[in-house]
């Protein structure tokens, strides 16, 4: 299935699997924190490879980055997204450090942990709802220029075309954004082939003009 | 002096004395290309190493080594460059993360783009003067037409030309 064609109804489709993913995500890390942890706002978005770099806040903009490589019924890669202050404030949460000295081993591994279980139940949840087996690998935790790891990101579904459908979601704490940059995320960049077996698994496939 | 930008599987080429840059390279690499007589430097942000990786016919050459580079070699030509007189720098090529198991060929893409690029730069007898590829940590690169040469920063890391 070619990323650029997709409809608008699939888009939406994409949007409640999102949904349902990004909700169970962030229902993990509320109990993890004991606070309300919020990724409702969930978009879907086909956008060039370069578009999505922007997105993310520019090429050389430093990030706080978690990746997994998910195969199985659908493969793709996600990542979980944050900028370094939203990422202090996270620690900060829950760890009571002031953020003051940057950060420290033991910071970077909240974050670590943070996007396993994030990634993590949001797996789970995609599998449950589409009835695939999903398998996430060992996620890996990179704080680096955005460019450099979205682009990574993006080599599989390079070999198809120059344009990906991200699917994302954006975390809030308490209903508000953890810092005022407002930038944390999951994305999820299913490889093109996985579109249609989504569509067919929820018997769509055939829906919206295709 | 104007800063011409590449995007990702992008490719320019400036003549003296502007220069050419691409931000944030990861796995991917940066080829440039440079013609000190005339001044005209080009540069190619490759994605994947090979044409042989991309499904259907309809590609973006730009984003394959094996295509990007010949095709920015022709364009230098075009521009005025002496083909006899190019030389290469290379930047990038980097493992961004680590995992374990079965991702193991997707990591190692950085590795395999910087090996692609030395491979089609080698076939087109193009001398690779330096480069700056491999470890764990993204690039920017800037190539200055006045003298060719390639400016690399990264992340608490000191800025080098090479």
């Amino acid at each position: 299935m070619n990323s650029e064609k997709v409809s608008g109804f699939h888009l939406d489709v994409l949007k409640e699997v999102s949904d349902i993913g990004a909700g169970n995500a962030a229902e993990s890390l509320s109990s993890l924190l004991g606070r309300t942890a919020d990724m409702r706002i969930s978009r879907v978005l086909s956008m060039p490879f370069n578009g999505i770099v922007d997105y993310a806040g520019g090429a050389e903009r430093m990030i706080l980055s978690v990746f997994a490589r998910i195969e199985g019924g659908i493969s793709g890669n996600m990542l979980f997204v944050m900028s370094t202050s939203d990422a202090l404030a996270l620690i900060r949460h829950m760890t009571g450090a002031s953020g003051g000295e940057g950060f420290t081993d033991m910071g970077l591994s909240v974050i670590h942990e943070v996007g396993n279980i994030m990634i993590g139940s949001y797996i789970t949840a995609l599998s449950d709802f589409l009835g695939f087996e999903l398998t996430p690998s060992v996620p890996s935790l990179a704080m680096d220029m955005a460019g450099a790891i979205l682009a990574f990101s993006l080599s599989e579904i390079g070999r198809s075309g120059d344009t990906a459908i991200v699917v994302d979601g954006c975390l809030s704490l308490d209903g508000n954004p953890l810092s005022e940059e407002e930038s944390s995320h999951l994305f999820l960049l299913p490889d093109p082939d996985s579109f249609g077996r989504i569509y067919q698994a929820l018997g769509v496939a055939h829906h919206g003009g295709r | 002096m104007a800063v011409v930008r590449v995007g990702i599987a992008e490719s320019g080429v400036v003549l003296n004395p502007d220069s050419i840059s691409t931000l944030g390279l990861g796995s991917c690499v940066g080829v440039t290309l440079y013609d000190e007589k005339r001044r005209i430097g080009g540069m190619v942000h490759v994605m994947l190493p090979s044409t042989e990786l991309a499904r259907g016919a309809d590609f973006n050459r730009a984003k394959f080594a094996d295509s990007a580079v010949p095709d920015l070699l022709k364009q230098m030509i075009r521009y005025g460059a002496d083909e006899r007189r190019i030389k290469a720098k290379l930047a990038g090529g980097a493992q961004m993360f680590s995992l374990g198991g079965n991702a193991d060929s997707l990591l190692k893409i950085g590795a395999r783009n910087v090996e692609a690029c030395r491979n089609v730069l080698s076939a087109l007898r193009i001398p690779i003067l330096s480069e700056d590829t491999g470890g764990s940590w993204g690039r920017t690169v800037e190539l200055f037409s006045d003298s060719g040469m390639l400016e690399v920063r990264a992340i608490g890391r000191e800025k080098k030309f090479i």
